[in-house]
């Protein structure tokens, strides 16, 4: 909407409006250097620095602030580049169901339950007595042991 | 083992400072944000109601031109012009063109559907008070102090321009008459008449036959009308060289002595509007004859615009009848005759009536009827119409000044079965239907009944406490003496009160004067510091709310400045000492155990007082209690204990600010990534100077090399400087923020011509050494009471960086522990307020952090600061001319709430670490709740199964 949108000289002491083509200009500006500022709703502009000569009869020369790059001919000023404000709204799909928190417990619960007994059963069931006399010797390893144990 | 942990943790960290600017979804505007867009004081309005669209024409005190709804009194559009140069004049032209006429000679004219500029036409540039008149050709006429310009209404092209004399004048008047203009100036000494062609320009310079010294003067109709200083009226008409003047005197022709008497500038064809010191107003009728009243009006009364009907006039006059009611009478008529009266009852909270536009137009049974916009005492707008208030809109809202947050009351027990019951209901029904649109099965009318419920979430604007601080009032303080409770749920008016005895003039200030924490039932109250209109000191105590006056006070003296001391009476009121322009100082509450309170704390009262134009500041402390005179109160004696004093000529002082008294720091020390820890320099009393070179203020005239912006930190208590950091080729304004051990301050570069943003980061040195045992427990302990007076070993480090965008005002987030990390709050000149993260502005940030830094968290140095769209607190919205930004914690440690105003007001939250303490909004409890079915229902089938399988077992 051209009716938001507007043009700011040297921090609002000056204030105009493009009309309807786009065009604008300040009128009544002292030589010297100024800076201009576009405040549009959803674009975001570089300030502009213009240098107004006294000399010259009222030449100008114009560059943008950010990136220093200068403007030659008609200024024309461009947005650096469009403002989304808002953060897109993911779109519902099962893998973001199943990264959620409730969707990982859920599938740490599925492989609990359907994996683990296939592990179990794959183990050799020789191996398996061999591992459960080890047990049997070993004094039961406490939870504290445990997280030493982790930590080594 | 720990460099692979900092390799991964330092890219990690980085996702996390990005990704931290804590953005919004769309659909989530306006559920904890709201926004509400005013335009202020209205100076002129024209009416347009012609065709199409009923609308009325407003141009502002703020600058502001706007299209205003007549029906329902809504914003159809509006512009916002410079805010240093009000608008002189405004006018519809050919009927669909807004023009308007700023101070500075601009006259640009506006598309009357959407607001678009059509033209503008800058007639000249050296700021004076004009005015804007409509030609009966529909082009326009500035007349500025004795200079003409006439300008074409279609494209803004001067036609013609007429310099009538060498001196400015300094009171004018014009009238049309056929094709002639008439000019009446008054230049201080003499009166000049002057009759111009309407089409050309030519004008001649017409001679009285006798000179005048008028108080006041009109024109009208081509009749020239003022009154001298022996109270006489001197008519003439404005006829070949020389107008003949006639002389009556003012007592013969009212009937009855009168002392002193003005000529009203409105304007009424073929007449004037005389109003005498008895509060009378005269409508005279003027022409070749002479002078004849046509009408009197008893009683003060205020004179509406003129309006055309049917090739006569009209005009209305609203008279006060009591607090409550106004009368409005409208004259029309050649005879002036009353056509209409109507009594209306209006809110008698809003002073007098102070100005008034008139509007005419056809009841639906053919008669006549009338409208009148009413601009009140209170900056209010208000249209009546057959008798009733239509519309009305609280413009004081436009100019905030002041504000302060209140709790609201704690939530009584005893709620209905029935309500829970339909509460239960509703929340249900809202967690199926987010269910539903979560699953994308909801249908388009459902999203919309979805979006609905949660913006009018009825828990928002409930008037008691809610669990997380999040429902409060904020209290403002408007410069037309009025305040207002706005609900932070929904922005809504909770209540307003006007006081008429604060002078509009002068500061005013809102000072929390009891918050009850105690006695939890009792109201707070605030306390509204201002001037009355003999330009003395006002004080008036005001129950935040119900929003009823306790107390006013008329002070003998004017208040210079106003101390909140540490210290509550029994009632749990705030001791305030309030400092005089002879720096006395009266303490308040005005009680025996508030004085032996003070006495007890007296020899640590130091405050001081900078002086702008003078260029010091100056320390003070409390010597002694003296006697009070006839005046009663508790008066005290100050003595200036130290001063710094700048050079005038180099520096002028272009920003002071301080910490926030109540703010909260969790710790007092920060852990580096090579476990060293520095301690923060926590002083109360350090206070932030910057100046900078004086210099004619416009950005562009200043030589570069020669500017300079100097900071100084200066503990208050002690007038020592313990920082002074100078930035060459910079320029001010300066705004600048302070908190905990730091300061963030902005400025204008002029040799890069860029907007600059500086840090200060202050470190309590002295502490080197010290194993953190001895710390928590010794004397460099937080908690441990802190002295200005003890010697410190400071450290003080800084850094700058650019900033894309000129800064109207500058804040920072304060959380209720103060454990929450840090944004600070920027006010663009796009008037949007911007939530940058204070990690960007560290000292510590260098090109190539080292690992350790990384781990710590330090972001590489890049030399502008950035801004990213999501980072906007405003969003999509503009907050017109921002002035100030609150920011207020919430009960819940993460989230702040902020309120930005300026012609604008908005709210809304920000975390500036992300909401870790709570639930996002959206969370869906309906898909935990099923998910926690589901397993239970998955255990019970799992239990039975296996039951089933070691019986199966069992049988092998």
């Amino acid at each position: 909407k051209p009716a938001s949108v507007k043009l700011l000289l040297n921090g609002g002491e000056k204030i105009t409006f493009p009309l309807k083509n786009g065009y604008f200009a300040f009128q009544g500006i002292p030589a010297g250097t100024h800076l201009i500022e576009v405040s549009a709703p959803g674009f975001f502009f570089s300030p502009l620095r213009v240098d107004v000569s006294a000399r010259l009869h009222g030449q100008v020369r114009a560059s943008l602030v950010e990136t220093g790059r200068v403007l030659s001919g008609n200024l024309v000023l461009e947005p650096m580049r469009q403002e989304q404000y808002f953060e897109k709204r993911e779109p519902f799909s099962v893998l973001g169901l199943l990264k959620s928190p409730m969707g990982l417990m859920v599938a740490f619960m599925l492989i609990a339950v359907v994996v683990l007994p296939k592990l179990m059963d794959n183990i050799d069931p020789e191996e398996m007595k061999k591992i459960q006399e080890e047990m049997r010797n070993r004094p039961s390893p406490s939870f504290s042991n445990l997280l030493q144990g982790a930590r080594s | 083992m720990g460099s692979w942990r900092r390799w991964v943790l330092a890219p990690a960290l980085l996702l996390v400072v990005l990704a931290a600017c804590d953005a919004i979804y769309e659909d989530q505007v306006g559920l904890w944000d709201w926004h509400q867009e005013y335009i202020g004081k209205v100076t002129h309005a024209v009416f347009q109601t012609a065709s199409g669209k009923k609308r009325v024409i407003v141009a502002t005190e703020k600058s502001v031109v706007a299209s205003l709804n007549l029906r329902s009194g809504e914003i159809f559009w509006r512009q916002v012009l410079e805010e240093s140069e009000p608008i002189d004049g405004l006018q519809v032209a050919l009927g669909k063109y807004a023009v308007s006429l700023s101070r500075g000679g601009s006259l640009r004219s506006f598309h009357l559907p959407d607001g678009s500029l059509i033209w503008e036409t800058s007639l000249y540039t050296s700021p004076s008070p004009a005015q804007l008149f409509l030609l009966p050709s529909d082009d326009l006429l500035v007349l500025k102090q004795g200079i003409v310009y006439v300008v074409s209404s279609a494209d803004g092209r001067l036609l013609w321009t007429a310099d009538l004399l060498d001196e400015r004048l300094a009171q004018t008047s014009l009238s049309f008459e056929g094709k002639n203009i008439y000019v009446a100036g008054f230049s201080g000494s003499s009166i000049a008449l002057f009759r111009i062609d309407a089409s050309t320009g030519a004008f001649t310079t017409l001679k009285t036959t006798e000179p005048l010294n008028p108080s006041s003067f009109v024109l009208s109709s081509g009749v020239f009308a003022a009154l001298d200083t022996q109270g006489d009226i001197v008519t003439g008409l404005m006829e070949g060289e020389v107008v003949e003047l006639q002389k009556t005197s003012l007592a013969t022709l009212l009937d009855s002595p009168v002392s002193s008497a003005q000529l009203l500038p409105d304007k009424i064809p073929g007449g004037c509007v005389l109003s005498t010191d008895g509060g009378s107003i005269f409508v005279l009728g003027l022409d070749k004859k002479g002078v004849e009243v046509l009408q009197q009006i008893q009683g003060p009364a205020v004179v509406s615009n003129s309006i055309v009907l049917d090739g006569t006039f009209a005009q209305s006059f609203l008279q006060r009848v009591n607090s409550k009611e106004i009368r409005v009478r409208v004259l029309s008529g050649k005879e002036w005759i009353e056509t209409a009266e109507e009594t209306v009852e209006v809110d008698p909270n809003k002073g007098g009536v102070q100005k008034v536009f008139m509007n005419a137009y056809i009841k639906t049974d053919r008669s006549r009827g009338f409208r009148v916009l009413i601009v009140g005492q209170d900056h209010s707008l208000a249209l009546l119409q057959q008798g009733k208030v239509v519309w009305s809109r609280e413009e004081a809202l436009a100019s905030v000044v002041d504000t302060l947050t209140a709790e609201l009351p704690l939530e009584k027990a005893g709620v209905s079965v029935a309500e829970v019951e339909h509460d239960l209901y509703e929340w249900l029904k809202g967690h199926v239907l987010r269910l539903k649109s979560t699953l994308m099965l909801a249908t388009a009318e459902e999203q919309t009944a979805l979006q609905a419920l949660r913006l009018n979430n009825a828990d928002k604007t409930k008037m008691t406490r809610d669990h997380n601080g999040f429902r409060k009032l904020i209290v403002v303080l408007t410069s037309s003496g009025k305040l207002f409770a706005l609900h932070t749920g929904n922005g809504g008016i909770v209540w307003s009160r006007f006081i008429p005895e604060l002078s509009t003039k002068g500061s005013l200030k809102l000072y929390p004067w009891r918050i009850p924490h105690k006695h939890v039932d009792e109201n707070p109250v605030a306390l509204v510091l201002g001037s009355s209109h003999d330009g003395t000191g006002f004080a008036a105590w005001v129950d935040m709310l119900t929003g009823s006056v306790q107390e006013t006070l008329a002070l003998p003296y004017s208040v210079k400045l106003a101390l909140a001391l540490p210290l509550v009476d029994s009632s749990e009121r705030r001791l305030h000492l309030l400092i005089d322009d002879q720096n006395k100082a009266h303490l308040y509450p005005t009680s025996d155990e508030s004085l032996s309170l003070f006495e007890k704390y007296m020899q640590n009262v130091y405050f001081y007082i900078a002086d702008k134009g003078a260029g010091q500041i100056e320390g003070y402390n409390i010597k002694s209690q003296i006697d009070s005179g006839e005046e009663g109160g508790l008066v005290f004696l100050s003595q200036k204990i130290w001063s710094v004093l700048f050079p005038k000529d180099s520096e002028t002082i272009a920003a002071i600010t301080t910490r926030r008294a109540d703010e909260m720091v969790h710790t007092q020390a920060k852990v580096l990534g090579n476990r060293d820890v520095w301690y923060k320099y926590l002083n109360k009393n350090m206070v932030f100077v910057a100046t900078v070179t004086p210099q004619d203020s416009r950005v562009g005239a200043a030589n570069p090399e020669e500017t300079w912006l100097v900071a100084y930190l200066i503990d208050s208590v002690t007038g020592q400087i313990l920082h002074r950091v100078s930035h060459a080729h910079a320029q001010g304004p300066v705004h600048a923020v302070f908190s905990e051990n730091w300061v963030v301050y902005c400025y204008f570069n002029v040799r890069n011509h860029r907007h600059e943003m500086s840090v200060l980061e202050v470190y309590d040195k002295s502490a080197d050494g010290k194993d953190v045992l001895q710390l928590m427990l010794g004397r460099y302990n937080a908690s441990v009471p802190f002295s200005s007076f003890s010697p410190r070993n400071l450290e003080v480090k800084g850094q700058s960086y650019f900033f894309p965008s000129t800064v109207r005002t500058m804040s920072v987030t304060f959380t209720a522990r103060g454990i929450t990390g840090k944004q600070i709050l920027v006010g663009t000149i796009g008037n949007q307020v911007i939530a940058l993260d204070k990690r960007f502005l560290d000292p510590r940030r260098s090109a190539d952090p080292t690992p350790m830094e990384r781990e710590e968290g330090v972001i590489p140095l890049s030399e502008g600061l950035p801004v990213f769209p999501q980072s906007y607190l405003t969003h999509a919205a503009r907050v017109e001319e921002l002035r100030g930004i609150i920011s207020v914690p919430a009960r819940l440690e993460s989230t702040c709430l902020v309120f930005a105003y300026g012609i604008d007001l908005f709210f809304t939250r920000t975390a500036p670490s992300r909401t870790y303490d709570s639930l996002t909004e959206d969370f869906s409890y309906a898909l935990l709740l099923i998910t926690i079915v589901v397993l239970v229902v998955a255990i019970a089938v799992s239990m039975v199964l296996s039951q089933r399988k070691e019986l199966r077992e069992k049988w092998k």
